[in-house]
């Protein structure tokens, strides 16, 4: 068994050798799905627990204090007692809603990010779906999450839940068309939507930097959209503590409540990883073409460091955004949207096609 | 023409003010020595407070168990809202004579104010702020404190 | 036999609802209930319920001597505590016809300019966390916090310090009074630049208060709203030029006016007015003369009977103080003029047909204290 850092395809098929040698094939496809599955749920609980103690540490150094300091040392398991408490928390059944879109809702939002994050490559060969039109399957993908938002407003039988929903769920439908038309830029420019071929297209340089101008637009019009699809940041009037009431997840206790918050961190980490796959070049080392030297020291670090590294710097710019600004009122969000991003979008899209045709990219 | 001018310096103007902004958190994200949050109670060594602090009232007594409270009743009748409790006694001096000394000085820390007028209406100067400051108890009967303590009288050739 | 009392049932028209801000709500600061009808999102009326917080200060003063008032009218706008002391001080000393030291005047005009500038920090903290930019919150009661040393340090507590009395000061200052003032004064300086750069040039923020709440000039002086939320619409109100007491009208400062009246202009009036109370406070520091700190006062004051009135001007506004004597060593009848209630009196006015999220804001604008408005 070859255990290579470098590269996870060879420990793939070895595993996948093993189970197809000692089990019928039928067995052996539900024992790997299964495992992936699980490991995707592990991942999903620890990073969700580790991206609540980062934003509060992020804040609170924002803000020159400290942050979680005493559960633990440096506050590491805040998180824990956290979620211990929400666990134990009596879950409150209203008395007139719909029961079962009220228990569906928050599984719609947590299974819409589950598929989305099957698809991102975390490492050369770390990668659960392969698809050959990938971009496009994530998009579809995390829509499915509007879905679970306005069940959540609706079958609360409560009319700012079903305000804040309406809220929510028109900023999301509105900004998901700039998240695609800026993923499109970057289709323009590589040539494919497979994840896999997105990144390796990346080896003599990361998009950000073949692409100039347009594909840093596209960068910033791709971090302002999905923040605001994240219902984060300065776009998190739905939700905001200081407004009437929590918006859609008003009438949530206890570990549903948990669920809603902890999709919402993990929509954060989907987008940022989007982002640092498309963008910034996924698990690809930072090469410049031409320089071997470089290429070859920056090859030492594994991938998925890389890959962690890249998506925790968009992580952190999506964090300095929330921290920085106040919010937006909901007119002058979709006014935002619809008068100024999406233009620039549409132009964006023809410039970069342009930049393509007449090979003015590195 | 002109409003497509003005769409776009709305633009950079908007992004310039935003980017401005974010120097700002950003600076003091990676001035981790700036922050001033102090450790309580951990830094219960090193806290010193400043002289002035009003933390409650209290008797100096000096070396030898002696005050400087006459019973005069002067607090008592300043305090704007009755924290003090005075209960004097009149004994006879070995001289003969009749004074009247303190018994027992009542504070009630419970509702005092901190407003300082016994501190200053005080002839003779025996009251002074004192700089404890946790006074929580779980008993609400430990908030009336007596601040003679036991034992002790007054010091010589204080006048009325 | 008592009598309940109905109060009417508000009349609503199709489609409008009603609900309440508060009394517990993160964004007004303090119990304050308000009862808005929405048609919406659009606010059609609203009817503020105050009353929470009452405490009978007012009835209270009737029955404690004129030195005894002080620890009270701490507590009623405890956010310009030195300030409303400063009213009843000169209330009594102007009533008794007693002339103070200069150094008092002038130690009681920088503690008041420091006073103003900490409310005025504690207001931009809390207006940019109702907008929804948290950090704001920390960066201003960071740099409160400095003013709260030296009160401190010289008055012995942070919020409610009891300092002045009829006749001067309690004690006088500490001997790093100067220095720690003039220390503060460089360090600020740095910071509100800071303050401007985060909040006041943001354009998500100008969006959200340009045009929003606007406040005649004509509304402003039938409604009687004095301080910054006035001065912001044009009206020329502050007592500090008008009407000059302490060292006031020896210093060279400015009143700011503005001629908008919307909530930036508020906002604006006041960070301007940070910079003029600095500017205040480095015209004197250096200069305080010496000499005693306190008047020989007797031991019972007994005001002459008859009725005075005192006004000075608190970070809010218009403080007046309205005094009957009947003689005796207590008041008769104490009546306090608080700017806060008048100009809560405004909101129902310059909130209608704004969106509830920029009721927020104006409320935020105004920069309303409840235990002022309730005393």
């Amino acid at each position: 068994m070859k255990f290579d850092i470098y590269d996870f395809t060879s420990f793939n098929q070895w595993v996948d050798k093993l189970l197809y040698d000692a089990l019928p094939p039928v067995w052996a496809l539900i024992v790997e799905m299964t495992i992936i599955g699980l490991a995707f749920l592990l991942f999903y609980a620890l990073v969700g627990l580790f991206l609540v103690y980062a934003e509060r540490k992020v804040c609170a150094f924002m803000q020159n204090r400290l942050g979680p300091n005493r559960v633990g040392p440096f506050g590491i398991f805040q998180t824990i007692a956290d979620f211990i408490k929400l666990l134990m928390k009596e879950l409150i059944t209203i008395k007139n809603s719909d029961k079962f879109l009220f228990n569906l809702a928050p599984f719609i939002v947590i299974i819409a990010s589950f598929m989305a994050i099957a698809a991102i490559p975390f490492a050369k060969g770390l990668h659960a779906i392969d698809f050959d039109i990938g971009i496009l399957y994530v998009i579809a993908v995390s829509s499915l999450g509007v879905v679970g938002v306005l069940l959540a407003g609706w079958s609360s039988n409560n009319k700012y839940s079903l305000i804040g929903a309406m809220r929510s769920g028109a900023q999301i439908i509105s900004y998901e068309l700039s998240v695609g038309m800026s993923l499109l830029t970057i289709i323009v420019l590589a040539g494919t939507m497979q994840f896999s071929a997105i990144v390796e297209g990346q080896a003599d340089g990361w998009f950000i930097f073949k692409g100039h101008i347009p594909a840093f637009i596209a960068f910033v019009i791709f971090l302002i959209a999905s923040t605001a699809e994240t219902n984060r940041g300065p776009f998190d009037l739905a939700e905001a503590e200081s407004e009437l009431t929590a918006g859609f997840h008003t009438e949530y206790s206890g570990i549903k409540f948990a669920f809603f918050f902890l999709a919402e961190y993990m929509n954060m980490f989907i987008v940022a990883s989007i982002a640092a796959t498309v963008f910034l070049g996924g698990w690809m080392p930072f090469h410049v073409g031409g320089w071997a030297g470089l290429n070859h020291v920056m090859d030492y670090i594994p991938p998925f460091v890389w890959y962690f590294g890249k998506t925790m710097f968009v992580i952190w710019l999506m964090m300095w955004f929330k921290w920085t600004f106040p919010r937006l009122r909901i007119d002058q969000l979709l006014n935002l949207e619809w008068k100024y991003l999406l233009p620039i979008n549409l132009f964006n899209i023809l410039l970069m096609a342009f930049v393509v045709l007449m090979g003015w990219h590195f | 023409m002109n409003s497509i001018v003005e769409y776009f310096t709305d633009i950079f103007s908007a992004v310039k003010s935003l980017l401005t902004g974010m120097t700002v958190t950003g600076k003091y994200f990676f001035s981790p020595g700036q922050i001033v949050t102090q450790k309580y109670p951990e830094n219960r060594k090193t806290l010193k407070m400043y002289d002035r602090f009003k933390g409650e009232i209290i008797m100096p007594h000096d070396a030898s168990n002696q005050h400087r409270c006459t019973g005069c009743g002067i607090c008592e009748t300043n305090c704007p809202n009755g924290s003090i409790e005075i209960i004097s006694a009149r004994i006879e001096t070995p001289e003969g004579k009749k004074v009247r000394i303190i018994d027992k000085h009542i504070y009630h820390l419970s509702m005092c104010t901190f407003c300082g007028l016994c501190v200053k209406t005080c002839p003779s100067d025996a009251l002074a702020f004192g700089q404890e400051f946790e006074h929580a108890v779980f008993d609400r009967t430990k908030l009336t404190k007596i601040l003679n303590q036991p034992g002790s009288s007054i010091i010589k050739g204080i006048e009325e | 036999m008592k009598e309940v009392i109905h109060t009417p049932v508000q009349h609503v028209e199709e489609e409008e609802y009603n609900i309440n801000m508060g009394p517990q709500h993160p964004s007004t600061h303090g119990v304050l209930r308000l009862l808005v009808t929405l048609q919406g999102e659009i606010v059609a009326k609203l009817q503020p319920h105050c009353g929470y917080i009452h405490r009978g200060i007012e009835k209270m003063c009737e029955k404690d001597t004129y030195p005894q008032l002080i620890h009270l009218t701490d507590r009623m706008d405890y956010l310009s505590a030195h300030i409303n002391n400063h009213a009843i001080c000169l209330l009594v000393e102007d009533a008794l016809q007693i002339e103070v030291p200069e150094r008092v005047k002038y130690i009681r005009t920088i503690i008041d300019e420091l006073t103003r500038i900490q409310s005025h920090q504690l207001w931009w903290s809390s207006f940019g966390m109702d907008l929804g930019g948290l950090t704001c919150f920390f960066y201003g009661l960071r740099d409160r916090e400095k003013i709260l040393d030296i009160f401190e340090e010289s008055c012995g507590s942070r919020l409610l310090h009891s300092y002045y009395t009829p006749g001067g000061l309690m004690w006088d200052i500490h001997p790093n009074f100067q220095k720690s003032v003039k220390d503060f004064i460089k360090y600020f300086r740095k910071k509100i630049k800071d303050y401007e750069r985060i909040l006041s040039g943001n354009v998500i923020f100008r969006e959200r208060s340009r045009g929003i709440g606007v406040l005649t000039k004509e509304d402003a002086i039938s409604y009687g709203i004095t301080g910054p939320s006035g001065r912001a619409s044009g009206f020329s109100c502050d007592v500090r030029k008008h009407y000059p007491y302490a060292m006031y009208d020896k210093v060279q400062f400015k009143e700011v006016l503005h001629t908008e009246g919307d909530t930036l202009q508020r906002y604006l009036a006041r960070m301007e007015e940070m910079y003029e109370s600095m500017k205040i406070i480095e015209q004197l520091i250096d200069n305080i003369p010496e000499g005693d700190h306190q008047v020989k006062m007797k031991a019972v004051l007994k005001l002459p009977a008859g009725e005075y009135y005192q006004r000075v001007e608190s970070a809010r506004g218009h403080l007046g103080v309205y005094c009957i004597s009947d003689g005796n060593k207590t008041p008769y009848r104490m009546k306090f003029r608080s700017p806060s209630f008048v100009n809560l009196s405004v909101l129902d006015h310059i909130s209608r047909n704004t969106k509830i999220a920029d009721l927020v804001a104006i409320g935020a604008s105004l920069d309303l204290v409840i235990p002022d408005i309730d005393r």
